[in-house]
């Protein structure tokens, strides 16, 4: 639903917080080491990844499953070590994971976890979790400072009015209002950065934009930096300024959300944004539903041995011979939008524009298997005759007998 | 608008209710469901959890157990040689010659789904042999390799297990093997929700050409209402255990008349269209323990009038084909109550308050390209 047509759009960055740097990777690299019978193999599950947070700014990283976006956020909150390259905040490289320091670098950086579910203590009240955060990096801080505290930061996550839910457990909450209290939780440290892996992926989607915007208005007002990990990039636009696009353990691409999302760069992104679900697609265009044209889209490689060159060549439909030798160089196309992609370099990149791409097996190759199989050389013989009859046959099919 | 060719009449659920008995007495997860469903027919049927999506086609396939008891109504299949079986009173054991061979359901978790220390060849044998017992090994094993295929799934991973496939093969093998014995409905209970996008979209396409292929019905349920709005002929939205609205999916998508399935359509931020700020549906669903009097939605519905919270509204046709549940759509109970925002759209006239041209603050200003690809 719409409300008040003044607000700020979403995902507006404040024009102020340009080049305030908070939390930096460069060039951060992990590999796992998997030890079975057949010897010892690696994994190489994020390659060479830069990426930048600047204060008041929310950066998407999207990406499928097993493209290492989680893992990027694993070494940013000092989970995993890395392998190679420099985890910078403020500026300062990150030595140390343990003590001193590794609780200053969590005074500025938090993590939103994914499942509210899972991540609070259901033995305590709201008021010993939110205190106990205040209390680990203000110690000095008297009950009464800290009940203070506590109250404030329920306000801040819009859980009003915030007396009658200071005493409350978690399993008196919603979810949504549980995924509130996470990031309420992460905020009572006042964070420069929050990394958020997934945080809206459990919640019901009719609460989910109340958090996105919750996370917003926090990015306005506080200036607090957010990483959106998410596979559903429709909300990484919705609330993100520059969205990171994530594939087979490399960033592809990246640059500002709109910019991105009309005019992807490189191949997997468009491949991306075509499999997306879009009801305005398929509904109120003449062009149908986009599923008849898909064949067999693939799947991303294997990381203990990816592809050479750029990793996406075996799905890419305009892969060339380079594209299987090299790793392509990270080309700017236009202000701060940038795509690894050897079109940029070698040209050919006018070829991401056109109306449709062929990813994978074309349907037609898809559709003779099948015929092979089913032995039915004719989809459903009389499908485009019956289509037309049924435009007048359809109010009284579904007006049909009703119960 | 439809996209398929449908036919004949294949399932009519009449007043389905189903009850969960708890030790603080019965909580209606399903509240008298009425549908039709068409042979060839692609049903979506979203809801938020809790809604009673999940109750409902285990319900309808028979397969819930206690604490779930069906406490009312039909489910009448009707076959294809046109005898029609009500499937409710039937026994497990009279079940058993309907169940896969005419309805079959895909499993939301294929990891729990298959067996993990059986290889797939085996696991469709099971399947296969118990309905035809006649089937030689080597000719189950033909016909298992076939319906992988049919999923593209290469024919040698008949002798693979389970782990040794990546979670979309999972998936698909799951859709083959429901597809083994030729069924007339497929119930699909959130079979893409452990896959990403890509796959989501290469396993429905695949879903979509079999279905064009072997004519079988498809009700498919899931939260993601965009993905059911390209996918589905027709949608039913569930609130509290309620169908609150059911119709043409283009109709719910253009014309809701039921505020919840707005709120819900309006609850997906757009992929190309401009962006606006958009809020979520307030509060909370209801505890179906406790719920509240009137219809179920009035505490969240930004529409709701004093009536809503005494009258529950009947479920009726509001427009060709479409049927709600909403007071705002009986103007004999709407007239003279205060309402609170605008009535709800008439048939035909583009959707008024919540249109998104109306009321978006454009951030792009630069237009589509104009033989844009989007």
């Amino acid at each position: 639903m719409t409300t008040a047509a003044n607000t700020q759009p979403p995902a507006r960055r404040r024009d102020d917080a340009r080049d305030d740097v908070v939390l930096e990777a460069r060039d951060v690299t992990k590999h796992f080491e998997v030890r079975s019978k057949q010897g010892t193999r690696v994994v190489r599950a994020v390659e060479g990844v830069d990426l930048q947070l600047h204060r008041g700014e929310i950066v998407a990283m999207v990406g499928e499953s097993g493209s290492g976006k989680t893992t990027v956020a694993r070494m940013l909150s000092l989970y995993y070590p890395v392998t190679s390259g420099e985890i910078l905040l403020q500026g300062r490289p990150v030595k140390s994971v343990w003590g001193k320091a590794a609780k200053d670098y969590y005074a500025q950086v938090q993590l939103l976890f994914q499942d509210p579910f899972a991540s609070l203590n259901s033995l305590k009240s709201i008021r010993h979790i939110l205190g106990r955060a205040v209390k680990i990096h203000q110690p000095r801080l008297g009950k009464r400072e800290v009940e203070q505290k506590v109250l404030g930061l329920l306000e801040k996550v819009a859980l009003l009015p915030a007396e009658q839910y200071i005493d409350k457990f978690p399993h008196e909450l919603s979810g949504g209002q549980r995924q509130r209290i996470v990031i309420a939780r992460a905020l009572a440290v006042e964070p420069q950065v929050m990394l958020g892996d997934e945080p809206i992926s459990m919640l019901d989607v009719s609460i989910r934009l109340d958090v996105l915007n919750l996370l917003t208005r926090l990015r306005d007002e506080d200036g607090v930096a957010l990483l959106y990990i998410t596979h559903d990039i429709a909300s990484a636009r919705y609330i993100a300024d520059r969205i990171n696009v994530m594939y087979a353990g490399e960033m592809v691409e990246g640059g500002p959300s709109e910019s991105v999302i009309h005019t992807p760069q490189h191949p997997y992104t468009r491949l991306l944004l075509d499999s997306s679900p879009n009801p305005d697609r398929g509904i109120e265009s003449d062009q149908g539903s986009l599923f008849d044209e898909v064949g067999d889209l693939g799947e991303p490689p294997s990381l203990i041995e990816p592809p050479r060159g750029c990793r996406f060549n075996p799905r890419c439909p305009f892969a060339m011979e380079i594209c299987t030798t090299d790793k392509p160089e990270r080309t700017e196309v236009s202000p701060g939008h940038w795509a690894r992609c050897h079109l940029h370099t070698v040209g050919g990149a006018e070829q991401l524009r056109a109306e449709r791409i062929q990813f994978g097996v074309p349907v037609e190759q898809v559709e003779a298997e099948l015929a092979a199989v089913t032995g039915d050389d004719e989809p459903h013989a009389d499908v485009e005759t019956s289509t037309v009859a049924l435009e007048s046959q359809t109010t009284d099919r579904i007006g049909g007998p009703q119960p | 608008m439809s996209r398929r060719d449908v036919g004949e009449v294949l399932l009519e659920v009449k007043d389905l209710t189903v009850d969960y008995l708890t030790l603080k007495g019965a909580v209606r997860a399903v509240d008298t469901a009425n549908f039709t469903l068409r042979r060839g027919e692609i049903l979506g049927v979203a809801g938020e959890s809790g809604s009673g999506k999940s109750t409902l086609t285990t319900a309808i396939l028979r397969l819930q157990r206690p604490p779930a008891v069906t406490a009312g109504g039909q489910v009448i299949y009707h076959h294809r040689d046109g005898a029609a079986t009500d499937l409710v009173p039937r026994t497990d054991k009279e079940l058993r010659s309907i169940r896969w061979d005419q309805l079959a359901i895909v499993m939301q978790s294929a990891m729990d789904a298959l067996n993990p220390v059986k290889r797939l060849g085996e696991q469709f044998r099971d399947v296969l042999q118990l309905h035809n017992p006649k089937m030689s090994k080597d000719e189950s094993n033909t016909r298992a390799q076939d319906l992988l295929a049919m999923s593209g799934i290469p024919r040698d991973r008949v002798n693979s297990y389970p782990h040794e496939m990546s979670g979309g093969m999972r998936q698909r093998s799951l859709i083959s093997l429901a597809l083994a014995c030729d069924p007339d409905l497929v119930i699909m209970d959130e079979p893409t929700t452990a896959v990403d996008v890509v796959m989501q979209r290469t396993i429905m396409s695949q879903v979509l050409r079999l279905q064009r292929r072997l004519g079988f019905a498809i009700i498919f349920v899931t939260h993601d209402l965009s993905l059911l709005l390209e996918l589905s002929d027709r949608l039913a939205i569930m609130y509290a255990g309620k169908i609150v609205e059911i119709g043409p999916a283009s109709e719910l998508y253009a014309t809701p008349r039921h505020p919840y399935t707005a709120a819900l359509r309006d609850s997906f931020p757009p992929l190309f269209a401009p962006l606006k700020v958009m809020s979520g549906i307030p509060g909370a669903a209801p505890d179906l323990m406790d719920l509240p009097p009137g219809c179920a939605f009035a505490p969240r519905c930004p529409r709701a009038m004093p009536i809503c919270h005494e009258q529950e509204p009947a479920f009726i046709e509001v427009a060709p084909a479409v049927r709600a549940a909403c007071l705002l759509n009986q103007p004999e109970v709407v007239a003279g109550q205060p309402t609170i925002g605008a009535s709800l759209p008439v048939a035909g006239e583009a959707p008024s308050s919540d249109d998104p041209e109306e009321a978006s603050l454009a951030l792009d200003t630069t237009p589509r390209d104009p033989g844009g690809w989007s």
